[in-house]
């Protein structure tokens, strides 16, 4: 008989060390007597040393990832057990594989009791504040875990609480980390650890976030086994939570519902534009009151769109202007001007389009003299793409025409590239979509590229025209497109 | 004048405003804390870590587990959705949390090891854009001041201006966002002001953000992590009339169209000053269980919805015997299967066998040909399988086709109560 002394901590180190000895110098299992922290019984001890070669040996690395886990189960047979696997693998290499082999299922087992229990600390550890004056806080914690699973534990503590010192106090071995260093020492009784008022907090929040309709005892104590309860600050109030469980429900049940709070009537005509209206009445009456984005504010009015309600072409422009958002009517601007003219070349009736804007309130800032438009942002565009979606589904129209980037990018969804796709015809869930600049761009420009830009539009306007006369689809065509 | 609410506020302490909030967030069914990327704080300058699992740190007697800091910023609300606690029409005390005191509570309950991070979520305050804008201020400062690097799930309010729910990405672990009912008429029916195709919006901006952000630019430099731990969304079950195979084909979609790491069922349970509107039953919990069952063979085994749902009577699970065991009773003659032999997908659908215990099959089966006590060892079910495989030493006989198999499994016919 050889015994084999293994310490308690560092115990895994000590294992592989003599093992792999022991393999090098031949020693079959039944010759081997492992004394865990001297807790061998004294009648088979012998005088004969381990060996200490070093010799490399090869071990799949399957079982090299399992031994390190299942010596720290608490069955006194691990050390042998694993030995005497591992005397096997010298001759059978594949026995890692056999799943269904006795004795790897049993080691398996072990591995995963353990996993089980580190598992289980993390997740129970209750750590108390020690309210320690120095530059870092300072936690302790009383655990009972039941197999060794402190020391190869304490690593997963470290790096997640690295910016406080802890000890983690157990009967087995004790963790402490201090100042980012980790060590391990003998375990210890229970110590006394100053009160915590976070308990009582916590105390709170547990049975608060229980449901008492959704009992279930058995599927918390399948997870949460009594053993553990006497360490958990919360644990306390479960028998009151079951006890009172059924009566709260009953109770919850019988109690009349109670008249609504007087806010809400203030509330509810808030939102009432919420739901899609279904009729231009409705939608008239939901823009004037709309708050949906903090436009209305400043703005003196929402500007809808105006037009007949049967038109087969929209115009949407980008927001309404001063002029009119104080008129309260889409294009009466300097750019809704210039855009009538540029109509009239192209042979396009403006007064038989629906014209309105992609934001139905003015945005601007003060000027000096006059208040100075404000591009809106993606925010505004898209709380108004609310309305300017009412109105493409009310109004149905054969085709739709984006003045500018903003238009364009409520319209088809994408607000990229203007240039590059302007006098283009995009298909939409909510039919194709004719892509051409704002007018205000056309204003802003130096007098000498007028002309040319002019032209431009005047021949996406045309375009405008033509597809119009093309598309005339009948209707039950234009059902199934939408 | 001041009114009764505000009153309430003004003397709330921590403690009961904690005990208001959390009360509030115990609909929400979602507590997973798993699957972001690695942290830890080894360097000594932060507070926390993440490791592909999460931990449940404590479990209620409701046998949910508890692993982060679920919250309400708020549960004042201006929306009236039937089935919710918080809507405007209820009665129940309102309280509001300040940033301080939302991120002293996670920081101080993790510090003790209670929780893995946090779960925000909240009511609808004034408008969309401030409540989301007022969480996402939380998030930023555990994560910037604090050196937060525990995990943080922000609910997603789904009016929010896409640039604000694109902020929340960079901080939150994940977002969620609820479809709350199977179908878009039960949400305008039970949530008059929550519009599905805004819901559906959201998702799909979330999931276009987390596309984004997996893309490296022209220099190669990768854009910063987007909601690493994907998103997630809850659908209430047994509060409308909506059948199991509407609300797993409704998942399906889901998953697909923007790639929802879990879809959550949360079954239907009754609320305090409930309306009149809702049913005030026990909640059906067989029911959210068979879902999940459902959802998990969807997703992990293989089968699609329309198989699951092909034998349901009137479109719902047996709640008798799980789905698996049900499509199995109704596919018997692609049964007994040997296990030696048989594919992957095929061991998949076994009763009683799940992922891992056909992964052992797969390997030690190269090894050696497989018993029935070997099959034990692996971790199958045999109570369940042995009627439908057959190995070395057994075989299941006539019992595959024996017509009182179902009942076998299925539990003893209860008597109706009479009250």
């Amino acid at each position: 008989m050889i015994g084999v002394p293994l310490p308690r901590i560092g115990t895994w180190e000590a294992w592989r060390d003599a093992a792999r000895g022991l393999l090098s110098a031949r020693v079959p299992p039944e010759d081997i007597l492992w004394n865990w922290d001297n807790t061998a019984t004294e009648l088979f001890e012998t005088d004969i040393p381990p060996p200490t070669t070093r010799q490399a040996i090869k071990v799949p690395a399957d079982f090299v990832a399992m031994a390190q886990w299942v010596v720290w189960h608490k069955d006194p047979q691990r050390f042998a057990r694993l030995y005497a696997l591992l005397w096997r693998l010298r001759l059978d290499k594949g026995a890692m594989a056999d799943r269904a082999d006795p004795e790897l299922a049993r080691l398996r087992q072990m591995e995963k009791a353990v996993h089980r229990c580190k598992h289980k600390m993390r997740a129970f550890v209750r750590f108390r504040d020690l309210r320690s004056d120095g530059p870092r806080r300072s936690f302790a914690a009383w655990f009972e875990p039941t197999h060794h699973t402190v020391e190869p534990n304490a690593p997963f503590f470290a790096r997640r609480f690295a910016d406080m010192d802890w000890m983690i106090v157990t009967p087995d071995v004790t963790a402490k980390f201090s100042s980012g260093t980790l060590s391990f020492h003998e375990g210890r009784e229970r110590p006394d650890l100053p009160d915590d008022a976070a308990e009582a907090l916590w105390g709170t929040y547990f049975q608060n976030i229980f449901n008492p309709a959704r009992l279930k005892v058995s599927a918390m104590t399948s997870e949460m086994p009594k053993k553990y309860w006497k360490n958990l600050p919360e644990a306390q109030y479960i028998p009151d939570m079951i006890a009172q469980a059924e009566t709260r429900v009953r109770e919850m049940a019988e109690t009349a519902p109670t008249l609504e709070p007087a806010r809400v009537a203030r509330i509810h005509a808030q939102l009432q534009e919420a739901p899609q209206p279904a009729s231009w009445n409705l939608l008239t009456a939901g823009l004037a009151g709309c708050t949906r984005c903090p436009l209305h504010g400043p703005a003196t009015q929402v500007v809808p769109g105006a037009g007949p309600h049967d038109a087969a072409l929209m115009i949407v422009g980008e927001q309404p202007g001063d002029q009119e958002d104080l008129a309260g009517t889409p294009f009466v601007g300097p750019a809704g001007q210039l855009f009538d003219q540029l109509a009239a070349r192209a042979g396009l009736d403006r007064k038989a389009a629906y014209v309105t804007n992609a934001v139905k309130h003015f945005k601007f800032k003060e000027g000096a003299k006059r208040r100075l438009h404000v591009n809106p942002n993606t925010s505004e565009v898209s709380h108004c793409k609310f309305w300017l979606d009412t109105e493409r589904t009310l109004l149905r129209p054969k085709l739709t025409l984006a003045l500018g980037g903003t238009a364009m990018g409520a319209l088809t969804g994408d607000a990229k590239a203007v240039m590059k796709r302007r006098g283009s015809i995009e298909d939409t869930p909510h039919g194709p979509v004719l892509i051409t600049l704002h007018p205000s761009a056309l204003l802003r420009m130096p007098p000498a590229a007028r002309p040319e830009a002019e032209a431009a539009m005047v021949s996406d306007l045309q375009l405008a025209v033509r597809t119009l006369a093309s598309l005339a689809p009948p209707m039950d065509q234009r059902q199934a497109r939408g | 004048m001041v009114s009764e609410h505000t009153m309430n506020n003004m003397t709330q302490t921590l403690q009961q405003k904690l005990a208001i909030l959390s009360d509030a967030a115990r609909y929400d069914a979602s507590c997973t804390s798993s699957g972001t990327t690695r942290r830890d704080s080894r360097d000594g300058k932060g507070l926390g870590s993440t490791e592909g699992a999460g931990i449940c740190h404590a479990y209620a007697p409701d046998g949910r587990c508890i692993s982060l800091l679920k919250i309400l910023m708020t549960n004042f609300c201006i929306y009236d959705c039937a089935y919710c606690v918080n809507r405007v029409s209820s009665n129940v005390t309102r309280a509001r949390f300040s940033v301080d005191e939302v991120v002293s509570l996670t920081l101080e309950f993790y510090r003790r090891n209670y929780i893995e991070g946090l779960f925000l979520s909240s009511g609808v305050i004034r408008n969309p854009d401030d409540t989301m804008a007022d969480m996402v201020r939380i998030a930023k400062r555990l994560r910037t001041v604090e050196n937060f690097r525990g995990y943080i799930h922000l609910k997603t309010i789904p009016d929010a201006a896409p640039e604000i729910i694109a902020e929340a990405g960079l901080y939150a672990d994940r977002l969620s966002i609820n479809v709350e009912l199977p179908t878009d008429r039960s949400v305008q029916a039970f949530a008059p002001e929550k519009n599905p195709a805004t819901i559906r919006a959201a998702m799909g901006d979330v999931r276009a953000s987390r596309d984004a952000s997996k893309e490296k630019s022209h220099t190669g430099k990768r854009p910063p992590k987007f909601a690493p731990a994907g998103q997630s969304t809850q659908m209430i079950v047994g509060a409308d009339g909506a059948t199991d195979a509407t609300i797993l084909t409704r998942s399906t979609s889901l998953y697909d169209d923007y790639k929802l790491r879990r879809v959550y069922y949360s079954a239907f349970s009754p609320i305090p000053d409930s309306t009149a509107k809702l049913p005030l039953i026990k909640p059906p919990l067989m029911r959210e269980h068979r879902l999940y069952q459902a959802d998990w063979l969807m997703r992990f085994y293989g089968f699609g919805v329309e198989e699951i749902t092909a034998g349901a009577q009137d479109g719902n699970l047996d709640l008798e015997i799980d789905p698996k065991l049900a499509w199995a009773l109704q596919n018997r003659h692609r049964f007994p299967l040997d296990v030696n032999k048989a594919g992957r997908d095929m061991l998949l659908r076994v009763p009683g066998f799940g992922t891992k215990t056909v992964n052992r099959i797969l390997t030690t089966r190269r090894y050696r040909t497989l018993r029935y006590d070997d099959l034990l060892r692996l971790g199958a079910s045999l109570k369940k399988a042995r009627a439908f495989v057959t190995a070395l030493d057994w075989t299941p006989g006539n019992l595959t086709d024996s017509i009182d198999l179902r009942a076998r499994f299925a539990p003893p016919p209860e008597q109706l109560t009479l009250f």
